[in-house]
């Protein structure tokens, strides 16, 4: 986790004091004072694995475009055709700029009535709402401060939701979304998360929210910080921007092909160069990396041939991962060295740990 | 919080502990206290030198890595390195399941036993542990 340079003070979570209730120790991150853990990174990860957990990501920008035009104004600054998302479904999208880097990466949900919210990664929220505000002036609006978003996950999930939030949601499919009445107010759901697991993601009025996350935790959710969410995403393989993925990488190379969409003819910032990319051979690849030998490798640990000295590049993610019990990391590798089962090293301060290119995800469900 | 701080042990400011031997004077066994352990969180993995090697005081001579973290641990005594706890190798939570007891890291053959003279003790240690 990368965490920017901020001289205003930090940005409070409307639940902070039910986090702190719950034994938080907080970081700060992009701006925000986040919940890093409760109980412990270890413990909370298998939580989610194995039964289910609840994260505050409030952290995450939030911001609607409405009215006729939306899904035409916002195809035109994202790589994924929206036009085409039905109402009640959510899909993850990019914004690249005129070279076909990513500057963002973002889900953007279709609800009823011309209403479209997309959800920005905290650290970019301000350039990606300006971005929305350029195109859609007046009809986008944000609504990050007065809402919550609680992201719930884990097998236990969806039947947990069910019985808390509406017996709607075990019905629902992935990245189906929807306004479901709860106790006189609005959550918005959506069946998607950034896990790995099963579950889904709440978005209510800060006024409501600590009564959802009681309702959850007493549901029997464990409480899960951004230390837990990191290890998570990265056993499945799920790019960070700011990590894996920024403004120097572009969709293909990272695996984010299917979020590009260029056979409608759209234009959209990035098309150009993203058409000319997509045609050109690959050089590099995002491969995922796994440890061979006992250690942890880390963001920005060299990686080299083994027995080299040169570095070939850096990891743009890594962890101890709790499910598999090894170091597991991402970087980008030459297209011929980033194949299944090719042994490379880590530099882990002076040691050279092996490592050994595996297929995505590094973690896969019991039941796959 | 309030931390365990056994009163027999011997403590360093980097936060580990020494155990003296009850038979052998200048044999010690060395962990990383309760605070430490807390601090680190879950303990994933430590990198630790062979039985034999020579350490010296002050100098690091091992990592120990947590879910979000890694520390460096400084030998607090000078000496022969004549144990490692294997446990560890498969269960590294012991450390902050066990600090003082199964989580113990290593066993040092102490060369200068007057070192031990400039630890600390458990009321010198608990003086260092910062009021949360």
């Amino acid at each position: 986790m990368t965490d920017q340079e901020h001289s205003s003070p930090l940005v409070h979570l409307a639940l902070r004091d039910r986090h702190m209730a719950q034994g938080a120790r907080f970081a700060p991150f992009a701006g925000w004072e986040m919940p890093l853990q409760y109980e412990g990174i270890v413990a909370e990860h298998l939580a989610v694995r194995e039964r289910v957990g609840v994260f505050d990501v409030s952290h995450l920008a939030r911001a609607w475009v409405e009215g006729p035009d939306a899904d035409e104004l916002l195809r035109s600054v994202t790589t994924f055709d929206v036009t085409t998302l039905p109402v009640g479904q959510a899909h993850y999208s990019l914004y690249c700029n005129e070279t076909g880097g990513i500057e963002d990466d973002v889900f953007i949900y279709h609800l009823p009535g011309e209403r479209w919210l997309v959800i920005h990664n905290a650290a970019n929220a301000d350039r990606d709402f300006e971005r929305l505000r350029a195109v859609a002036g007046n009809a986008a609006s944000e609504v990050t401060p007065e809402t919550v978003m609680l992201a719930i996950q884990g097998p236990e999930a969806i039947g947990l939701l069910g019985t808390v939030v509406s017996a709607e949601i075990p019905s629902m499919q992935p990245r189906e979304c929807a306004e479901l009445d709860w106790r006189g107010t609005s959550v918005l759901f959506a069946r998607t998360g950034y896990t790995g697991e099963d579950g889904g993601e709440c978005i209510v009025d800060a006024e409501h929210a600590g009564a959802l996350w009681d309702a959850l935790i007493d549901g029997g959710a464990t409480p899960a910080g951004l230390g837990a969410r990191d290890t998570l995403r990265l056993e499945a393989a799920l790019p960070l921007h700011g990590s894996d993925i920024d403004a120097t990488t572009h969709p293909y190379e990272a695996g984010l092909g299917f979020a590009v969409s260029l056979d409608d003819g759209a234009p959209f910032t990035g098309r150009e160069a993203l058409a000319a990319l997509k045609a050109q051979p690959r050089t590099r690849r995002l491969a995922h990396l796994a440890a061979r030998a006992r250690g942890v490798i880390r963001a920005g640990f060299a990686v080299r041939e083994p027995g080299g000295t040169e570095p070939i590049c850096c990891l743009t993610s890594g962890a101890y991962s709790p499910s598999l019990r090894l170091g597991i990391g991402m970087a980008y590798l030459p297209v011929e060295q980033a194949t299944r089962g090719t042994m490379l090293e880590v530099d882990v301060r002076g040691r050279a740990l092996p490592v050994e290119v595996v297929r995505r995800p590094f973690y896969r469900k019991p039941e796959d | 919080m309030e931390y365990e701080i056994p009163a027999d042990l011997l403590y360093t400011p980097d936060h580990e502990w020494l155990r003296r031997d009850p038979d052998r004077e200048d044999e010690v066994t060395i962990g990383i206290t309760e605070f430490a352990q807390e601090q680190l969180g879950d303990v994933v993995y430590l990198e630790l030198p062979t039985e034999g090697t020579e350490l010296t005081a002050g100098a690091p001579f091992g990592e120990i890595e947590s879910a979000k973290t890694v520390a460096e641990l400084f030998a607090p005594v000078s000496g022969e390195l004549i144990g490692v706890n294997g446990e560890l190798e498969d269960r590294p939570e012991l450390v902050n399941e066990s600090p003082f007891d199964e989580g113990w890291i290593v066993r040092v053959r102490t060369s200068k036993v007057d070192e031990l003279d400039s630890l600390l003790d458990a009321d010198a240690y608990r003086a260092l542990i910062p009021e949360d």
